[in-house]
């Protein structure tokens, strides 16, 4: 194309970008049309992939395409495989999101739209997609390492030990809050537990066919899950009309929470093929079928934003979640702007596929601006609610009180309309009882993109819309939940196979038993406290995630920002400095809020001696006098596991710095870890077969 | 029309590893069947069951 062509269309994007912005920003009318936001992230993403993204690829990693890479080097047809682009990105993508960039900005809404919205943009553009791919091209060249033995080989022992623990840990809150939210979508509600049930057996019988019956047919056999599923959604409404059998899946959140708990430990003890792999297969398809869907519906409906761009709850008295806008949006949309937690797939997994280094733009960078996008679609689906509605669905009763008409009488007195005969009709059009203090995002969300699919396709089956809506969160949850307690327990048979030799044997029956117990006992622990919790859980599990994952991704741009000094790169060590002094800025403010504030619904310590003093002086009800032990203790040991998080943060920011005054002053390091040049010998037609 | 369908069936069937044991046994075909005392290829069956198992020892997934 002519140059000038060129320029004058990157000009247009460029003009309608931050068109697209200034509308979002300056916006303060009755409501506003989500296609502005669709806009503006396109914009930014296309003017940060092609300038930003292309000048880091080029000169600051000089990517080199005549090199091989560790798929091509060490190709064994079976996990090194140089592999077509497309499907590299369609795994990596399918392996970063999860439910996170859905749960986050669903509950940083409460902030309005604006914050969440621009924290996403720019969070993901300049923190998360460069962490990504520097991860990415690092891992790339030193044979497909993991972040920990790059943190170890490049830094020193102790930001590998860091990188460990940090991961074990975050894994525990991880599996707590998410299982708090499948089990607060599940509450009280016969259909959308009955499908959720019936996902464990479809996902047997398609490990079964995969296994047995069609060995490696994946393709048929998710097909067949993927139907079953659609079935499992429709069979739901038929439970819930069923007198008799409705029952038997009508259930309150601790009894939930103790078969999440179950299910998780035997997921975790059982062999891979027969339930984690293939449940696996329908959740990937299950997401990537509903993410292209929603974006379809939003292009087609171009729904209307009823959020305001910020509410009074920026000052700290939200309801959702306590805490200020700063640091708390940073901290509550962790995945979707920058997540610490994808350094470890960027390093070890995907690289094993990666068939040339000029497709690392493309995937690491790429990939994380498509789950920014999902981000921005999760945003949208949770604004277009009226925001009374949005509130009393996610308000804990602890907040609004417990019946009804309280909790409407305080969410108007916010300044937010709502009536209960709007929530009870609501409910309704959704096939569920209630829709009040349904805490943890999922049911906002699934209201949310019930309406936007209603409305697209059709209004008669909102109902069913929903429920498909809580299946596919809740299906990719529980995939979290069981490879989660899995890798949890590896790494814990890991560190404890130094110990003792046998327990480390990853087949050896008892040591399975014995450190899946611990690991489920871990977040087990934390998802009944968040169950018996009065003000949902999701108000000290949820920061207390975002903390823990935003610690692991400073840690990768820390290794990142080191492994750029020793190969003489200071003059760019910014493009990972800079995201990394913002995430240290943030997470500390945060862990120091969390930890010494005073109020009661922020610091850990406060909440902790509030509870003590009403439960000595006698003023609690019985019911929650009864559990107040358990929580005074749960807020004093989160308060230590914060404290701990950034302990761990500020030793490997540290150690970091240690590392580059070295250099500076030139004394001996760490030698660099990069594997020597070997000239590709793959011919591109034969790659990209 | 049809290749742009076989290609598009070509990569789905990638994107979900259906063709892992092809690839396997073009790999094995090209590296290890030169020698006569070569070990034998996995079968199908076999095959899905180590990659399956392999698949999963690490960090696949994540929040």
């Amino acid at each position: 194309m002519h140059k000038n062509i060129r320029t004058i269309i990157w000009l247009c994007v460029v003009t309608l970008g931050v068109a697209a912005i200034c509308a979002i920003a300056l916006n303060r009318g009755e409501s506003i049309s989500a296609l502005w936001f669709i806009a503006a992230a396109a914009c930014v993403y296309a003017i940060a992939y092609r300038f930003y993204a292309a000048w880091i690829a080029a000169t600051v990693l000089t990517i080199d395409e005549t090199r091989a890479t560790p798929a091509e080097r060490l190709e064994n047809g079976r996990d090194f495989i140089p592999t077509n682009k497309w499907v590299v990105f369609g795994h990596h993508f399918a392996a970063i999101a999860g439910p996170g960039p859905l749960v986050g900005p669903t509950l940083a809404a409460q902030f309005g739209y604006l914050p969440g919205t621009l924290w996403i943009l720019i969070g993901a553009v300049l923190g998360g997609a460069v962490q990504d791919m520097v991860t990415l091209f690092f891992s790339t060249r030193r044979d497909a390492r993991s972040l920990g033995q790059m943190a170890r080989d490049e830094i020193g022992p102790i930001g590998g030990a860091a990188a460990l623990i940090g991961t074990f840990l975050i894994m525990i809150i991880l599996i707590a809050v998410l299982g708090l939210v499948v089990v607060n979508a599940m509450k009280h509600s016969p259909w959308a537990t009955s499908t959720v049930a019936a996902t464990i057996p479809i996902a047997m019988l398609v490990g079964f066919y995969m296994r047995n019956f069609r060995p490696g047919r994946v393709l048929e056999a998710s097909i067949l899950g993927v139907i079953l599923l659609l079935l499992a959604v429709v069979g739901g409404g038929w439970i819930n009309h069923n007198e008799n059998l409705r029952g038997l899946f009508d259930h309150d959140g601790l009894s939930l929470a103790w078969a999440i708990i179950a299910y998780g430990f035997a997921a975790a003890v059982m062999p891979v093929w027969l339930l984690l792999a293939p449940r696996d297969y329908l959740s990937t398809f299950v997401k990537l079928g509903t993410v292209t869907l929603l974006a379809v519906a939003i292009l087609i409906l171009q729904p209307h934003i009823h959020m305001p761009a910020l509410t009074q709850f920026t000052d700290g008295t939200g309801p959702i979640f306590g805490g200020k806008l700063f640091p708390f949006v940073f901290i509550t949309i962790a995945c979707g702007a920058i997540s610490g937690f994808h350094a470890l797939i960027a390093s070890g997994t995907t690289p094993k596929l990666l068939a040339n280094e000029r497709d690392i733009r493309m995937i690491g960078y790429g990939a994380m601006l498509l789950e920014s996008f999902v981000a921005i679609m999760a945003m949208i689906a949770a604004t277009v609610l009226e925001p009374g509605v949005f509130f009393a669905i996610n308000s804990p009763a602890g907040v609004v009180g417990k019946e009804a008409v309280d909790a409407i009488a305080k969410i108007n007195s916010w300044g937010f309309a709502v009536t209960l005969d709007q929530m009870n009709q609501l409910a309704k059009d959704m096939g569920e009882n209630s829709l009040f203090a349904r805490t943890g995002g999922a049911p906002s969300l699934a209201v949310g993109m019930a309406s936007i699919f209603g409305n697209a396709f059709g209004k008669s089956m909102l109902a069913l819309w929903y429920h498909f809506a809580i299946m596919f969160e809740a299906i990719f949850i529980l995939t979290t939940l069981d490879a989660g307690t899995r890798v949890g327990r590896f790494m814990l048979q890991d560190m404890l196979g130094n110990i003792w030799p046998k327990i480390g044997r990853t087949s050896w029956m008892p040591s399975v038993i014995f450190t899946s117990g611990l690991v489920v006992a871990g977040w087990g622990y934390f998802l009944y406290i968040g169950v018996i919790d009065p003000n949902g859980g999701v108000n000290i599990l949820w920061p207390l995630f975002g903390i823990a994952n935003q610690m692991l991704a400073a840690i990768a741009l820390c290794v990142a920002t080191g492994i750029l000094v020793k190969s003489g790169k200071l003059k760019y060590a910014w493009i990972t400095g800079l995201p990394l002094a913002w995430l240290v800025i943030v997470t500390s403010t945060a862990a120091w809020q969390k930890i010494f504030s005073d109020d009661v619904r922020v610091g850990f310590f406060a909440a902790a001696n509030d509870l003590a003093t009403k439960l000595a002086a006698g003023t609690l009800p019985p019911e929650k006098a009864a559990v107040a032990p358990h929580l005074i203790f749960n807020q004093q040991l989160d308060a230590y596991l914060t404290m701990f998080f950034v302990v761990v943060l500020w030793i490997v920011i540290f150690d970091t710095a240690r590392v580059t005054l070295r250099y500076l002053t030139g004394k001996p390091l760490l030698p660099l870890t990069e594997v020597a040049h070997e000239p590709s010998r793959l011919v591109e037609d034969w790659v990209r077969d | 029309m049809l290749q742009r369908i076989k290609h598009l069936w070509h990569i789905l069937r990638r994107l979900t590893g259906d063709d892992a044991y092809d690839i396997y046994l073009k790999h094995h075909l090209e590296f290890h069947d030169s020698s006569l005392d070569a070990p034998a290829a996995l079968s199908r069956k076999e095959f899905f069951k180590l990659w399956q198992d392999s698949k999963w020892k690490g960090i696949k997934r994540c929040c």
